[in-house]
């Protein structure tokens, strides 16, 4: 396929991903809120930490309250990765390639754009509204719609990994938001206030039933272990990297290239490092380094995509 | 007038008074002494209207706006829109698209397609002479420096032959009836004319909007088109390739006429290009690929002549492909339509198209051309100068309804401003009486007005002698009252137009692509 779709099916895929996840982010924080005694630390603040763009968001709206925070990441077109910034570029991926997808999942993101766009930020921070619902409704949608509406050919194997990749990022992020919380008063660790937390958190990836099912209690190493690496649980970091992996065996294939790409190479290195490494190593080295370099690691994956697909010179 | 152009006028007056009362009549109308397409002057329905004018009449009050609204919102959801202003705000809104469609009759359809066909055929002989052994100047029919002055002749394509002789591949030819219902020729467009997208869009909501009159209205499919235009890039690709790799080329994401060129692509299956995935290497052309680098054998390209290669053409182009036209000449690529054939669009040559019939073909044109005035010629500038209050005045090399001043509706600044124009430049000018266009019945808040519409049928070209014309066409109307400009970017919209089958023909199915004979 032209090497310029492959690009924008992948970043398409990727900015309609991101957009999911931060409803996923701002609703977990959300439910923080509710469920929390006034002496933690504010989520708000952490939540834009997490971002890593906090100097943006302070230099814009200075103090971290809620109706700012939503204002910024669900709807600021000036910041680069809102929801409604992701959805806009995903849409404009869409448009460009739009003779690649199916009818139906240009619709979809159409029409995802278009709802984000006309909610706003009172309709995010009421928790009676059904916004997320509704938001979830219509990333499932889409997923839904790429996955039984198009050939699972190289072109949905690149928005594959577009998505797989920028999952794993955001549900190590999500564990990350959990990490800041956490941070002040280790000593609330196993009280009835932290297993709420820590359910709210399996929510947030749509986990909190498989956990049940599998666990019963909420225990710390156990959820952690069920966010880095549960073998098949679709938002868990390893089964993100095991699907990226194949998508990218696949790609491989059509590519005819007598040697693996770099891409390819990293991806099967992370998912063999996962294998190898448990929650207790995790754990004792820290949570937070760990997921800082995973998050390294990701970033090197979606630049070696590019000098590997993107930007073609050889004849075939 | 040389033709009867419906026969529906004939028809009635023989079937006498009795019938009256069956015809229906659109209630509430005005036709305001126009020519209108659906009604007569005393509002009854011409023949092939009568099913849409008694469900009109039976539709309780608000259901056309309710279907008209349904519509809306399925081409917005389907994202054919554009944006209003500046991006960040992302206020959209869809081309206004009127639910009330165009119907023409088999009869005037006939006589049409063979103007159309006629008129391409000379066309297309034109621009292989002018460009070659250019015999019509030599025969002084037409003046070599009103050639060579068109802004859009290429000198770079001199002693070009395209593959099976063709230049003007694919044209949007715009077509006006004025109030006698005679049809005349307003341009030709044989460029990258766009639109064909709408007219099958358009099909596809209102077959969803109105199955019954639709069905019972026996109207010509169009979605066949898509296949056509594939076969014919096919077919004139070089001819020692076996299986030919097509694309389309686009000048981007942000070109007005995008989503066709997106559309078309995909109803094709094949790639849509920017120049940017274009690369040519030793008169071969490529794309780059995730596998590499692949051939490229026929190129039905979206992009103006001048932007196609910064080598030849314009340098500062980013939107072409450095090299392509030395590929083209090579013969190693096809470019659809072939370089060049805007010379042919040049309002002053236009002038000239029903003497390139009588001469290439040894026929009467089928279609008159619009009486047009070349500034050019003294007498003919004498003439336009002095009746500038009741001409239209058009800029030779402009198109879109750019450029124009509408004499009976300007004032004596704006008329006094072309007339210096016109005494400055007069090559670029030309003027043609007002026409009083036809109408077609209009959805206006919650009734029905006449509007102004035009046509723009769509013709294929794969050989001199095969022309294939898409039985439809895009329906334009002026909306806004009294106007007769139907550019889109001057507040125009769309209507879906249905070509009347005649026994034999096939007919249009509401369930896709599964059409039918008509008995």
């Amino acid at each position: 396929m032209l090497s310029r779709v492959a690009e924008s099916i992948y970043w398409m895929s990727r900015q309609a991903e991101r957009a999911e996840n931060l409803a996923r982010f701002i609703e977990v924080t959300l439910h923080m809120t509710l469920d929390q005694p006034e002496y933690m630390v504010d989520p708000w603040e952490s939540l834009i930490l997490v971002t890593g763009d906090n100097e943006l968001f302070e230099s814009k709206y200075g103090e971290a309250t809620c109706q700012n925070a939503v204002q910024f990441l669900a709807f600021d077109r000036e910041y680069h990765s809102s929801m409604l910034t992701c959805l806009y570029a995903a849409r404009e991926n869409a448009k460009s390639i739009r003779e690649t997808l199916s009818t139906e999942a240009f619709e979809q993101v159409n029409d995802f754009f278009h709802f984000v766009s006309e909610s706003s930020a009172p309709q995010l921070t009421d928790p009676t509204a059904d916004f997320f619902d509704k938001v979830r409704c219509q990333a499932l949608m889409w997923t839904g719609v790429l996955d039984s509406t198009m050939a699972h050919n190289i072109a949905w194997h690149f928005l594959n990994v577009g998505r797989l990749l920028e999952r794993a990022d955001k549900t190590s992020r999500i564990l990350d938001v959990k990490y800041f919380n956490l941070l002040p008063r280790l000593e609330d660790v196993g009280t009835a206030i932290d297993d709420l937390q820590w359910s709210t958190l399996l929510l947030a990836i749509s986990g909190f039933e498989t956990y049940r099912r599998e666990h019963q209690l909420m225990d710390v190493e156990k959820i952690v272990a069920f966010f880095l690496f549960h073998r098949t649980f679709p938002r868990s970091i390893y089964s993100c990297i095991a699907g990226a992996d194949w998508s990218l065996r696949e790609i491989e294939k059509e590519s005819q290239s007598d040697f693996a790409g770099e891409a390819q190479q990293r991806i099967a290195a992370l998912r063999h490092r996962l294998t190898n490494t448990n929650v207790k190593e995790v754990i004792a080295g820290g949570m937070h380094q760990f997921i800082d370099q995973l998050q390294i690691e990701l970033n090197a994956i979606g630049e070696s995509l590019g000098q590997d697909y993107f930007y073609a010179t050889q004849s075939a | 007038m040389q033709h009867q152009t419906d026969g529906s006028v004939l028809q009635r007056q023989s079937i006498g008074a009795l019938s009256i009362d069956t015809v229906p009549k659109l209630a509430e109308y005005q036709t305001d002494g126009f020519f209108d397409e659906l009604v007569d002057q005393n509002n009854l329905a011409r023949p092939d209207a009568e099913e849409l004018v008694s469900l009109f009449n039976r539709l309780p009050p608000h259901e056309l706006i309710r279907r008209q609204d349904a519509i809306e919102r399925a081409l917005f959801r389907m994202g054919i829109t554009f944006t209003v202003y500046s991006d960040k705000t992302g206020t959209e809104k869809i081309f206004p698209f009127d639910v009330v469609p165009r119907i023409i009759s088999a009869v005037l359809w006939k006589h049409i397609e063979a103007g159309l066909k006629q008129r391409i055929r000379a066309l297309n002989r034109f621009l292989c002479d002018i460009y070659n052994e250019r015999e019509i100047v030599q025969e002084g029919i037409i003046p070599a420096e009103l050639i060579d002055s068109a802004p859009a002749y290429l000198d770079e394509c001199r002693g070009l032959k395209p593959f099976n002789d063709v230049w003007c591949h694919i044209t949007g030819t715009d077509l006006v009836r004025d109030n006698s219902g005679t049809v005349y020729v307003l341009e030709d467009n044989l460029r990258c004319p766009s639109g064909v997208s709408y007219v099958l869009q358009n099909r596809h909501v209102m077959k969803r909007n109105f199955p019954q009159v639709f069905s019972a209205s026996r109207v010509r499919p169009v979605n066949d088109y898509s296949s056509r235009l594939f076969e014919l890039l096919r077919d004139v690709a070089p001819p020692h390739v076996s299986d030919p790799t097509v694309v389309v080329l686009t000048p981007g994401v942000y070109n007005s006429a995008y989503y066709e060129h997106s559309f078309l692509a995909k109803k094709m299956g094949v790639e849509l290009v920017e120049g940017r995935d274009l690369v040519v290497e030793g008169d071969l052309v490529y794309m780059k690929t995730t596998a590499g680098l692949r051939r490229v054998d026929v190129i039905y390209r979206r992009i103006d002549d001048t932007f196609l290669d910064p080598k030849t053409f314009r340098k500062d182009s980013v939107l072409g492909v450095a090299g392509l036209m030395d590929a083209y000449r090579t013969g190693n690529v096809t470019l659809a339509n072939a370089p060049g054939t805007g010379v042919a669009d040049d309002k002053v040559i236009y002038a000239f198209v029903e003497d390139m019939i009588r001469y290439y073909l040894g026929e009467e044109p089928i279609l008159p051309n619009v009486p047009t005035y070349v500034c050019q010629k003294e007498q003919d500038r004498e003439y336009v100068l002095a009746h500038l209050d009741e001409l239209v005045i058009k800029a030779a090399g402009e198109s879109g309804g750019y450029g124009i001043l509408i004499g009976p509706q300007a004032d004596a600044k704006q008329r006094d401003e072309f007339a210096k124009n016109i005494i400055a430049d007069p090559r670029n000018w030309i003027a043609q009486p007002t026409l009083q266009l036809s109408r077609v019945p209009t959805v206006v808040d919650d009734h029905l007005e006449g509007r102004h519409v035009d046509l723009r049928p769509y013709i294929l070209c794969s050989r001199p002698d095969d022309v294939w014309v898409l039985p439809g066409g895009l329906t334009r109307v002026a909306l806004k009252k009294g106007s007769l400009v139907v550019n889109s970017s001057q507040g125009g919209g769309s209507k879906d137009t249905w070509v009347v089958a005649e026994a034999g023909q096939a007919v249009a199915s509401i369930h896709g692509s599964d059409d039918v004979v008509a008995g």
